[in-house]
């Protein structure tokens, strides 16, 4: 495979609830390498979107290290994890998180603008992505103008506009139907065919297939599944 | 950046026009207020300033209410006060009520003006037609007299009234001349409020004579240079004083210069407690709008979650919340400086004073609904900025 553009080494993460600590992570050992297509597996409530949001760098774990692409997590600024999410990781999530109030094509430049890219550019980028994802015909279309499946696109385009490292899609196929869900994994793929690094999270065995690789979580512990679990 | 965020702004103010519109009405109310009012006030300064400059520049004016051994002053008395350096002239001012007669048309209880030629030497325009009162009227008590439109138009019906006769208390007097209706009578007069009403001038001795009074007791002071007007007021009190013995409270001396400095400064005193009482509205409409910001913060969460997981540093957050809180209050600013200036066209017209256009007041009215735009956006856009996108996205 690849070069490890992820590593991650006794990830713990303990929500203080009153006075007893809840532990959701108890130690995660990872390593994702470039161009894998990774899904992880694991029911309700065992601490999935923790680690999303840790891997994510939305959240900081209690303690362990986390290594993205050579930088330590742990020993960025606000600022530098800003463009970290900018810059490294597209996000995808469950209920498609669009700005109603936006056009297709402005929701896809959001990540655009705050990287600072100037506008005629954005736009053709943009465009190239809603194309990408067969919405050439849907540009200027509102959120609620679209089915699930067509938001979710767009989700993904937004995910890709900034060319990120890494894919983070959380349940992605949560909210749509068999169908849709099918579709959208399709394309999924195909990214990944075209090289891009997915982590994907799911309870769903069936969704998880389409990985590459697939690890379990259970109970705040990880650990390498087989794609013959699924 | 800068555009987007204000693009994004108008998006979501035009969103909720209904709510935008209620937010915004304390500031459009406040700045309505203080616009009009500065500049309702500052036109009447305006007005004000420039009659008492017109009257009463380079002029004091004495009453004397005399002591009872000596009721008023005296021709003598007069004299020595126009002897006073710096001063160009003494005028007094007597009133009288007569009857006036005209070929049978009576009008009753006028009130007749007795004054000396140096009052006319000081208004040159104050004749239209005619001729003014002069030394040699004074000297020999002439029964001539100076009338005003209103005066014409009664008792002349259209005829041109100079060199007829007309009868001021059973004796006939000869109309030398008219008054000019466009320059402003003396300050007594302009107080009086009667400036349409009938107007007689007669030579004051004539008027000492008619009434059998011995003494003046309203007098005005001309000085030549006004440097010097204090120095005049100290010898006019050494005369006074010395007419009448010293006693208190009998007399006084107006100076018209100084009091246009104390009007002008309690206008704007009055200015500045009005647009105090003013500023209370534009602090409730602050409050207004940051309340509107906090529901905005609170009800956009998860965007704000949304926006920072795709890469928005807090600064950006803050600014786009910022620019939302000024541009509103902007708005409210903007309709608040147009209902104001027309508020206060319409008062200006309406009191019949000069409109003009205050800078101070659109600066005002501006600057202010920035300021609170700011001061009170701040706090629900650090909010937004601090907001941790974990809990911001999980709220969906
Ligand atoms: N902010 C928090 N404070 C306290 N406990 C939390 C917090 N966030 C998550 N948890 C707890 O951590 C555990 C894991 O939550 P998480 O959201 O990661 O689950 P999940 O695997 O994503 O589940 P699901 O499939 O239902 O989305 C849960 O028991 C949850 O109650
Ligand atoms: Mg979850």
């Amino acid at each position: 495979m690849g070069k490890e553009i992820l590593l991650m080494q006794d990830i713990v993460k303990t929500y203080n609830m009153g006075d007893e600590d809840q532990v959701v992570l108890k130690g995660i050992n990872l390593s994702v390498d470039e161009g894998e297509f990774l899904s992880v597996l694991g029911p309700s409530g065992s601490g999935k979107s923790t680690l999303m949001n840790i891997i994510g760098c939305l959240d900081m774990p209690t303690s362990g290290t986390y290594i993205l692409r050579g930088r330590n997590i742990s020993e960025q600024d606000q600022k530098q994890l800003a463009r970290i999410r900018n810059k490294e990781i597209g996000f995808i999530f469950q209920s498609f998180q669009l700005l109603p109030r936006l056009t297709a094509l402005e929701n896809v430049e959001l990540p655009l603008i705050y990287s600072k890219i100037p506008p005629s550019e954005r736009r053709k980028r943009a465009m190239e992505m809603l194309e990408k994802v067969g919405l050439a015909d849907r540009m200027y279309h509102r959120p609620n103008q679209l089915s699930g499946g067509q938001q979710q696109r767009v989700a993904i385009a937004r995910a890709l506009s900034n060319n990120p490292t890494l894919l983070l899609a959380d349940e992605p196929t949560g909210a749509l139907d068999q169908k849709t869900g099918k579709q959208v994994m399709e394309l999924f793929r195909e990214l990944n065919n075209e090289g891009h690094t997915i982590i994907m999270i799911t309870h769903d065995s069936n969704i998880a297939s389409y990985g590459n690789r697939i690890v379990r979580i259970l109970d705040g512990n990880l650990r390498e599944g087989d794609l013959k679990d699924a | 950046m800068l555009k987007e965020s204000i693009k994004m702004s108008w998006k979501n103010i035009i969103n909720n026009k209904m709510r935008s519109f209620l937010t915004v009405l304390g500031i459009v109310i406040g700045v309505t207020a203080i616009i009009s009012l500065i500049t309702i006030v500052q036109g009447l300064q305006n007005e004000v300033t420039s009659r008492f400059a017109d009257l009463g520049a380079g002029k004091i004016a004495v009453q004397a209410f005399g002591t009872p051994l000596k009721q008023g002053l005296s021709d003598n008395n007069i004299k020595s006060l126009s002897e006073i350096e710096n001063v160009s002239g003494v005028s007094p001012n007597l009133t009288l009520v007569s009857s006036v007669v005209k070929n049978g048309k009576v009008l009753e209880d006028i009130k007749i003006e007795g004054r000396n030629e140096v009052f006319f030497r000081n208004s040159p325009d104050f004749i239209a037609r005619g001729r003014p009162l002069n030394i040699l009227d004074m000297e020999s008590k002439n029964k001539v007299c100076i009338i005003n439109q209103a005066v014409a138009k009664e008792l002349f019906l259209g005829e041109d009234p100079v060199d007829k006769t007309l009868q001021i208390g059973g004796t006939t007097y000869l109309v030398a001349g008219i008054i000019d209706e466009e320059v402003t009578s003396d300050v007594i007069t302009l107080f009086a409020g009667n400036q349409s009403d009938y107007r007689i001038i007669i030579p004051y001795t004539t008027a000492m004579g008619m009434a059998g009074i011995g003494s003046i007791n309203v007098l005005e002071i001309y000085i030549s240079d006004t440097s010097y007007t204090d120095e005049v007021i100290e010898q006019v009190e050494l005369i006074l004083n010395q007419t009448f013995n010293f006693k208190d409270n009998s007399f006084e001396i107006i100076n018209l210069d100084s009091i246009v400095d104390t009007m002008n400064t309690m206008n704007d005193m009055m200015t500045a407690v009005l647009a105090g009482i003013a500023s209370i509205a534009l602090l409730v409409g602050g409050i207004g709008i940051m309340n509107m910001m906090l529901v905005s913060v609170s009800e956009r969460t998860t965007e704000i979650g949304l926006r920072k997981a795709l890469g928005a540093e807090p600064k950006n957050i803050q600014l786009q919340f910022l620019i939302e809180s000024i541009f509103l209050s902007l708005l409210g600013g903007f309709f608040g400086l147009i209902l104001g200036l027309l508020i206060s066209y319409l008062a200006c017209m309406g009191i019949g004073i000069d409109f003009r256009l205050s800078y101070l007041a659109i600066f005002l009215g501006v600057g202010f609904s920035a300021g609170v735009g700011i001061i009170f956006g701040w706090a629900p856009a650090r909010k937004a900025s601090m907001l941790n996108p974990i809990d911001a996205l999980r709220s969906v």
